[in-house]
């Protein structure tokens, strides 16, 4: 199992969890964050705010997936939030060890979709 | 000389703050309607009307409404820059009162009404394109028709249509612009499936500030403080009153919840229904309009609005347009002399006449509005465009317009 943590443009929510969707993907957790990146901020006043210390609005989208379904996700996280803009993002894969389901129990595999 | 009488004065200058709040109280109205990414363009639009059209008013919006009539059109601009205009009160408009003072509070419907009509086309207007249009629209639309129904010699005027505080003016106007501007720049991306309000709270206490100043805007049209202005100030609240309970009541036997959105949207509509009939109609008169100008626009907003596919995003035609038809028309029902004797009897009342009077005067004033503004619309569009690119409509108007965020998440 992975774990995908994708930073993104605002903007670009709909056109990601559509991207996903695509792919049979539904199961996500949406935050608002702040960053920066190479450009400390600077570069993208104009698509997103710039907030204490050059830090711009971001979206995190995390995603848990199976090991089978590691690049349809990702390369639909990517094909969602490309404009092809400086800031469009990054997306990390993190090993996942294990997974529960709350309600049931169910661990591994079995608990992510 | 006329001679100005101090209490009437002091009422109408507390109307005319009053009235001033309902700006900035619909800027809170539909600023918490829109998504958080666009509030602060919502908030801007209704500053900046308060701001640029007071100006237009002084230079020559008043007197193209109220100057020297030509014709029963329009005035003229002999009192362009308020020339004459002083405390000397003006027989004609409000023999009591300061004729300035009847002017700022004139000012203050002038500004309100393009204000509403950009909820309309919320979301989605380039700020240039909303300045152009708005200034356009007060000067072609809104100053003739004041004149028409306000000014002395205007022809609505002498036909004997009754509106007591601007229903037809401010609300059909404003309504019919609205319908207008949905059909000409469009839907936004993405609707119907567009994000819930970002602030229900804002929202309520925009509708809390608009009832509050709606106090000036039909008991001040009294123009003194009188029992006349008392009838005015209870139609007002009870209007508002009976709309807000029908509207819940609805939601409610649709066997949904009844909403706090949907509660202070009735009183809203209310308050627009009762606006041409507060200074005509007794106190349960006045609760019947409510009762069933709550409905009515239920029906449009909820129902109609989803059938036909336009996108009237804060339901400016939806409140507006057609609660002020409906307030216009049943105005022509329950009208009676026996509140003002200066108005005339309604078709309840025995006089079927003023009913067909408040029909010519609706559907004059809805058409010229309706069709004027859609030319305009169009003339602003080949001028400069009026839709943002859909990149910007993405990221928002706040953003996008004014280089600014409505909420940080940090600091």
């Amino acid at each position: 199992m992975k774990y995908i943590v994708a930073i993104i443009q605002p903007d670009r929510l709909d056109e990601v969890i559509a991207a996903l969707e695509e792919e049979e993907i539904n199961l996500m957790t949406v935050s608002d964050v702040m960053g920066r990146g190479r450009q400390k901020g600077v570069a993208e006043v104009y698509r997103s705010h710039v907030e204490k210390g050059g830090l711009l609005h971001k979206l995190k989208v995390e995603v848990a997936v199976s090991n089978n379904n590691v690049w349809q996700a990702v390369d639909a996280i990517a094909r969602g939030a490309r404009t092809g803009n400086i800031g469009d993002g990054k997306i990390f894969v993190l090993d996942l060890m294990e997974c529960l389901r709350i309600r049931t129990g169910e661990t591994g595999v079995s608990a992510l979709a | 000389m006329a001679e100005i009488d101090t209490g009437d004065t002091a009422w109408v200058i507390v109307s005319t703050a009053l009235v001033m709040l309902m700006t900035p109280g619909l800027a809170f109205f539909y600023g918490g309607l829109v998504r958080r990414k666009n509030v602060l363009s919502i908030m801007m639009q209704c500053f900046m009307l308060l701001a640029v059209i007071s100006i237009q008013w002084v230079l020559f919006g008043y007197s193209l409404a109220f100057g020297p009539d030509h014709g029963g059109v329009i005035g003229d601009f002999s009192w362009a820059g308020l020339r004459g205009v002083g405390a000397e009160p003006n027989a004609d408009y409000a023999p009591t009162i300061p004729h300035q003072l009847f002017m700022v509070f004139q000012m203050m419907f002038a500004v309100l009404t393009p204000a509403l009509i950009v909820g309309a086309f919320a979301e989605r207007m380039k700020f240039g394109a909303f300045l152009l249009f708005s200034v356009l629209w007060a000067t072609v639309v809104y100053d003739p028709m004041a004149h028409w129904v306000w000014g002395m010699g205007g022809w609505l005027r002498d036909l004997g249509a009754l509106d007591f505080a601007g229903g037809t003016v401010v609300h059909i106007n404003a309504g019919m612009a609205a319908l207008a501007a949905a059909l000409v720049i469009g839907r936004r991306k993405g609707y119907p499936d567009t994000s819930p309000p970002h602030n229900l709270p804002f929202v309520i206490l925009g509708a809390a500030l608009l009832w509050f100043g709606w106090f000036g805007f039909n008991a001040g049209s009294a123009l003194g403080a009188n029992g006349l202005s008392v009838s005015a100030l209870v139609a007002t609240q009870l209007g508002a009153a009976t709309a807000a309970v029908a509207w819940a009541v609805m939601e409610w036997g649709k066997g949904r919840h009844a909403t706090a959105l949907g509660t202070i949207s009735g009183a809203v509509a209310g308050l627009v229904a009762i606006t041409p009939a507060a200074g005509f109609v007794t106190p349960v008169g006045a609760m019947a309009i409510g009762a069933l100008s709550g409905p009515g626009c239920y029906f449009c907003v909820v129902v109609m609005k989803r059938r036909l596919g336009y996108d009237d995003s804060l339901d400016a035609f939806g409140v507006h347009g057609v609660g002020g038809t409906l307030g216009a028309l049943l105005t022509g029902l329950w009208a009676t002399t026996t509140v003002n004797a200066a108005g005339a009897d309604g078709l309840l009342h025995g006089n079927a006449g003023l009913l067909l009077r408040q029909l010519v005067a609706l559907a004059v004033c809805a058409a010229y509005s309706f069709i004027v503004s859609y030319g305009l619309l169009k003339l602003v569009d080949g001028l400069v465009g009026l839709r943002v690119g859909e990149d910007k409509e993405s990221i928002g108007l706040d953003l996008t317009q004014h280089s600014e965020s409505a909420y940080t998440l940090i600091g």
